[in-house]
């Protein structure tokens, strides 16, 4: 392949530190914490881009998640996301800084622009990863290849979770990849941890491409995020109807857990997108997911299989969430689920 | 107004997924849809076409075979059908699936250009951007309702917690989410009338400002190390219990757990 790139020039670890409403994602701290695991195998350092209006105080929570260098690039014109502006900061900090490898969160923001980057910078995206390493590129050597070290290789689902796949991009500089929310690990706060602070300004001056926002409308429904929750009661087509998934209110309720549902619930419209787990919602990794009436579709599976406990309970005894159970049990949850809760809330009131 | 909308002829994942011996995929090997996210976007193009008069350009890239979903496109009710194939494309990633197709597109006249926002084999959401990107124009990904108003479009841009109502100057690049709409069914004339339809066959010679060090394999920044079936983690126990057995089966396992 013909490419003029110098790819030694290129060092170091950048993640996009998102934010909205200037809050922090959860996403951000992720990547600062999967980045910096990833700097110390190459031995180099993660920075942070932070990108916004008004941000600046940001800074100081990345740096007590662990990283060491935060890029601000600040401007009113980066109020709202936007993808225009947006891909134009991050292209020109990777021009000016020339990192080896630049992560974006898969969220809605970020799908949208890490895309638009790579296009603009010319390099590979591998899209949606659930696990980065560092590590040779080819795996194995092959004759005649010359095997690549310190390559970021790329772990992705693909067709629907039917396959995974392991994505390098040896020739292209910096190694992009969107990664998955909720499946990174963020690093230990260290309260009053300091980074280097860098405010970079590439100029933005509105053109064709800037898009005009006329609206801003918010879900009015606040509900938990599912992916912060320790316990999930998670509920499928076998729960019946919108009304019966009292039952699992009542059993989250007593456990001191968040109920979420599959996409069948939700194409329903028993239960709104937001509460939704699987390939097309959120990825889950609680401590103890009930999986209850949800059959188990491969694009579930895809979204809660990382969960620490399963525990499934169904009435059909070959549904395929009994493959991913850790406890799997054969039975009517109309007569089970209400029995267990009270026998929580007894358990409870006795301590 | 002209409306071109990318399709994609994708792997019923249902049918299983077979790959060749270099990691990519054997597509001639599966049984095949056309692309949800991609038949909304058709959708949406057909009603703006309903609704203030359009001429729809369907266009694919793929294997001879992807003609089939180019018909199906035009039973719906798309005017045109574009097939682009070639061998030298073949084994592309997102870059250079982007770049084939922004060069395809660069022989139309467009005012807009739909695509879906993901195809259920690569899952990438990569392409719509990046052609986009390609082209120099205007993206507005995850679209869920657009309007045409003069030489813009008003779109509703969806996020996780919110949307945004954005207005984009035409010639624009959407991307359309299978929650968009319902699509519509093929209609019996339609179907005999695509079935005799002319489908413009291009090749790798009509693509305009396209290096071939940016096509197919050879042309794609991205690798595959490895490819394999998923490995999940084994299945646990599994019990049939009477109710009250049930319960205390499970009181069990989260006190022996600590989870209460």
């Amino acid at each position: 392949m013909v490419n003029e790139m110098n790819l030694a020039e290129y060092k170091g670890v950048f993640v996009f530190a998102q934010q909205v409403d200037n809050k922090l994602s959860g996403i951000a701290l992720e990547l600062v914490g999967k980045g910096k695991d990833l700097a110390k195998d190459l031995g180099t350092e993660v920075t942070a881009v932070l990108v916004g209006s008004g941000v600046a105080d940001l800074a100081n929570e990345l740096a007590e998640y662990g990283a060491d260098r935060i890029i601000l690039v600040d401007d009113p014109e980066l109020k709202e996301y936007r993808t225009e502006p947006y891909a134009h900061a991050l292209a020109e900090v990777i021009k000016k800084y020339k990192p080896e490898i630049f992560l974006v969160g898969a969220t809605a923001i970020g799908r949208d622009l890490g895309p638009r980057v790579s296009a603009r910078i010319h390099t590979g995206l591998t899209a949606d990863c659930t696990q980065l390493e560092i590590g040779d590129f080819p795996i194995n050597p092959v004759p005649g290849k010359e095997q690549l070290h310190n390559q970021l290789l790329m772990t992705r689902p693909a067709f629907g979770g039917n396959t995974i796949a392991t994505i390098a991009c040896p020739d292209f500089r910096p190694q992009m990849a969107t990664v998955r929310p909720g499946v990174m690990q963020k690093a230990p706060r260290v309260e009053g941890a300091k980074a280097n602070v860098e405010e970079f300004n590439p100029g933005f001056i509105p053109n064709n491409k800037y898009v005009e926002i006329l609206e801003v409308v918010k879900s009015v429904v606040e509900t938990a995020d599912i992916m912060d929750a320790k316990i999930l009661v998670s509920g499928g087509r076998g729960v019946g109807s919108a009304e019966n998934f009292k039952l699992l209110d009542d059993l989250a309720d007593a456990i001191g857990g968040t109920v979420s549902c599959s996409r069948a619930v939700v194409d329903s419209g028993w239960k709104s997108k937001d509460l939704q787990v699987g390939q097309t919602g959120k990825t889950v990794r609680p401590q103890v997911y009930f999986a209850i009436g949800i059959s188990g579709a491969i694009q579930h599976l895809a979204g809660m299989e990382e969960s620490d406990i399963i525990i499934a309970i169904n009435k059909d005894e070959t549904a395929p969430i009994f493959d991913v159970a850790d406890y799997g049990i054969v039975g009517d949850l109309n007569k089970i689920v209400p029995m267990l809760t009270e026998k929580i809330r007894a358990a409870k009131a006795e301590k | 107004m002209k409306i071109v909308v990318c399709i994609k002829q994708v792997p019923d994942t249902k049918g299983g997924v077979k790959f060749n011996p270099d990691g990519t995929l054997d597509r001639a090997a599966m049984l095949t849809i056309m692309n949800p996210d991609d038949k909304a976007g058709l959708e949406a193009a057909l009603r703006l076409k309903d609704q203030y008069g359009a001429e729809v350009t369907a266009i694919t890239m793929g294997l001879p075979k992807a003609e089939e979903v180019l018909r199906e496109a035009m039973a719906m009710g798309a005017d045109k059908g574009i097939l682009v194939t070639d061998r030298v494309l073949g084994g592309a990633d997102t870059w250079a699936t982007s770049q084939t197709l922004a060069g395809a597109i660069r022989n139309l006249d467009y005012d807009l250009i739909i695509t879906g926002r993901q195809a259920i084999d690569g899952d990438t959401a990569q392409v719509g951007p990046q052609i986009s990107e390609h082209l120099d124009i205007p993206v507005i990904s995850y679209a869920q309702n657009i309007k045409v108003e003069g030489d813009s479009v008003i779109v509703e841009r969806q996020y996780d917690d919110r949307y945004h109502v954005v207005k984009a100057q035409m010639p624009c690049l959407i991307t359309a989410l299978a929650e968009l709409n319902e699509p519509r069914y093929m209609t019996p004339g339609g179907i005999f009338d695509a079935y005799d339809a002319e489908i413009t066959v291009w090749g790798r010679a009509n693509l305009i400002d396209v290096e071939d060090s940016n096509l197919g394999l050879k042309g794609s920044p991205t690798q595959i190390a490895k490819a394999s079936d998923k490995v999940r983690k084994g299945a646990g126990e599994k019990v049939t219990l009477d109710p009250t057995e049930s319960v205390d089966y499970i009181m069990d396992k989260l006190v022996t757990r600590h989870v209460i």
